[in-house]
């Protein structure tokens, strides 16, 4: 793992960042910190959580030529980087796995997350499983109906599911029980926090730990192509799994790098999570302890956000993506949830590949990018997960029940 | 009233207090709830018997608060207040004669969504005396607690009982008006009295954590989170020098139609309580 030039010590990345929480956690965060650095240095430690991610994840996850897709584009050769593969099904158990090794160091017994779509509440509950840790999962009741087989999942794991009814009763709620919860439990608890949001040290652990979709994604198109490729692309929600394949090619700068908003029902109908697409509402906030761009009225409320796809449904977004854009290391686009749904049926149809819907709009990204580059060109898309828990919301939105 | 300076109010509140009283009575409640002409007249009718009054700016999102004061926040913003709402029912409060010193209280994202600079002279403007902000711990306050100072507010920092002995230091040096001490590891929120054993320990852990803090520190601590009842209100006051009621106040303006009436009998059975 990389040391990182970001964030500073502070936890900022450049204008964004840093620890906005309330005195009680501090000290908690502190902790963290130095649990964290000591834990990185550590080769047992790291040694552990590379045992895991190769003999229970089943890392490496593979690198896939779409190749009848990228055919019928007629463009850049697209390569899809597996997450979907990974055991419980995406990317998020690296960091799931990554934070419960680290709790269970400090001594932590129980665990406490967020999820929206239920893949890093699944990723949790596994971990917890493996290592015998007690779980809890806060989920807002719109996500609990709308991602049933999760649920089911995390229960079957022991996990206990708690709904959320607060606000918009989505990730963003499920994000202050959470909170609440810990700031309550704190001594005997660690908040596994899924995506590179929240205080520092978290959006940095949260991105070493997923970094190792980048350094694999790096050898292996090296290894198959001879060369590195011309673009990323990467669904933002919170923007772990984009985070996740960027961090490794950060300084290689002929390397485009491509993040994918939830353009949701289309950024002029106000229904979208797209926070760097409309800066009308769309302004530098702090939420959930971290200073991001933030979806909000003029008055500093925080806005109900809409995707067809619970994962990237989240009114801001990790300070590091907000950097990344700053510096145009990165460039950001996003998917309406017509695009995405489109992407879904045409990965499945060409490749035989289902993909998240959070992963389709990443996918609906490269549909775009592919037909206006040589064939000669590379795009490495990241298939941040599986699409088995999206079936219910596509067979209704799809009318193909019958 | 924005010529006074706000830290020297605080001060006096505190001395005012400790003449008649074990501890300052500091209620909490919600600037707009339930709908901001309500709220003016409650408060009103609870500063006579309130030494201080901490009044809060509804958030969509207050992540240090539990139930009861999130459903105030969320029914106060339903009905249309907005901070430029909040700090009109502060100026009108001042206007009616209302002199008891005001901590304005609110998440940081709505404080930067005015602009912060605006934020700290306009509360200054308004009659406001100091800020507390849940979500802007010493590491992230230097600049809003510069601004505050030149304006002549306070800031006021809070100390949790997992606060090191080194935050305790930062803490104390920094304090201006008084320092906010969490009684628990929690959100805000009534709780059941406790009895017997179980009271003792809480009531020892406090002790010792307000013996840490107070060793260093040179301005009033006052205690809040959890503090529900006048007996409640009449052991922490034993300890701090302020008691801090939020939950417990909206719990009783929730349960009767004449709202100004039910918080100013619930805020005089808390100062009943705290006479010696």
């Amino acid at each position: 793992m990389q040391s990182p030039a970001v964030p500073d010590k502070h936890g900022k990345f450049g204008p964004y960042g840093g620890q906005f929480v309330p005195e009680t956690l501090m000290p908690a965060l502190e902790e963290l910190i130095q649990a964290y650095d000591e834990a990185r240095n550590d080769p047992a430690f790291m040694g552990e959580l590379e045992h895991l991610l190769k003999t229970y994840v089943g890392r490496p996850s593979p690198l896939t030529h779409a190749k009848r897709l990228s055919e019928k584009l007629g463009g850049a050769q697209i390569y899809l980087k597996r997450e979907d593969l990974n055991h419980s099904g995406a990317h998020k158990i690296n960091n799931a796995l990554g934070q419960a090794l680290l709790a269970q160091r400090m001594g932590k017994k129980r665990i406490v997350a967020e999820t929206g779509a239920g893949q890093h509440g699944v990723g949790t509950a596994t971990a917890c499983a493996l290592l015998g840790l007690e779980c809890v999962v806060y989920m807002g009741e719109v996500d609990i109906a709308r991602q049933q087989p999760n649920v089911f999942r995390m229960k079957l794991l022991g996990a206990e599911v708690r709904p959320v009814a607060s606000g918009s009763k989505t990730l963003k709620d499920a994000i202050n029980e959470a909170i609440r919860d810990w700031v309550t439990n704190v001594e005997t608890t660690h908040y596994l926090l899924g995506s590179v949001l929240g205080p520092h040290p978290y959006p940095m652990m949260v991105r070493d730990f997923q970094s190792v979709i980048g350094v694999e994604a790096r050898e292996q198109v090296l290894a198959v192509c001879g060369r590195l490729p011309d673009t990323l692309i990467a669904c933002v929600g919170g923007g772990s799994n984009a985070i996740g394949l960027f961090h490794a090619f950060r300084d290689d700068e002929e390397v485009a790098m491509i993040g994918v908003e939830a353009g949701g029902e289309g950024i002029a109908s106000g229904k979208h999570a797209a926070r760097f697409a409309d800066l009308s509402i769309s302004r530098l906030g702090v939420l959930h302890g971290t200073k991001s761009f933030v979806m909000q009225t003029p008055d500093g409320q925080i806005m109900e956000t809409h995707s067809i796809s619970a994962g990237l449904d989240y009114p801001s977004v990790g300070p590091e993506h907000a950097l990344l854009r700053d510096q145009e290391r990165a460039g950001y686009t996003y998917a309406t949830d017509a695009e995405a749904l489109a992407a879904f049926q045409e990965l499945s149809q060409t490749e035989g590949i289902i993909p998240a819907l959070e992963s389709a709009h990443a996918v609906a990204e490269a549909l775009k990018q592919a037909p206006k580059m040589r064939s000669d060109q590379i795009i490495v898309v990241n298939l941040s997960g599986r699409g088995d828990k999206d079936l219910d919301t596509v067979i209704r939105m799809l009318g193909i029940g019958e | 009233m924005s010529l006074k300076n706000g830290r020297i109010h605080i001060q006096r509140a505190f001395q005012k207090a400790s003449k008649t009283q074990s501890a300052a009575l500091m209620p909490y409640f919600t600037l707009g709830y339930p709908d901001p002409e309500t709220s003016l007249a409650v408060i009103e009718a609870i500063a006579p018997y309130s030494d201080l009054l901490e009044l809060g700016v509804p958030f969509s999102d207050p992540l240090a608060d539990g139930p009861t004061i999130q459903r105030s926040t969320q029914i106060a913003l339903e009905n249309g207040t907005t901070t430029a709402v909040c700090l009109d029912i502060v100026r009108q409060l001042r206007e009616r004669g209302v002199e008891t010193p005001i901590m304005l209280m609110g998440y940081y994202n709505p404080v930067l969504a005015y602009g912060q600079a605006k934020y700290v002279q306009d509360a200054a403007a308004a009659g406001v005396d100091g800020f507390i902000i849940p979500d802007l711990p010493p590491e992230e306050a230097g600049e809003l607690e510069a601004q505050a100072a030149q304006a002549g507010l306070a800031f006021i920092h809070f100390l949790a009982p997992t606060s090191s002995l080194d935050r305790i230091a930062n803490v104390t040096n920094r304090a201006s008006g008084f320092i906010y001490l969490v009684s628990l590891t929690g959100v805000t929120g009534a709780r059941p009295t406790l009895s017997g054993a179980e009271a003792t320990a809480v009531q020892s852990d406090l002790a010792a954590f307000i013996a840490r803090v107070r060793e260093k520190a040179a301005v009033p601590l006052a205690v809040g989170f959890g503090i529900s009842s006048p007996e409640q209100a009449a052991s922490v006051g034993k300890l701090a020098d302020g008691v801090i009621v939020g939950s417990a106040l909206i719990n009783a303006v929730n349960q009767s139609g004449d709202k100004p009436a039910a918080a100013a009998q619930f805020v005089q059975s808390l100062q009943r309580a705290l006479l010696q």
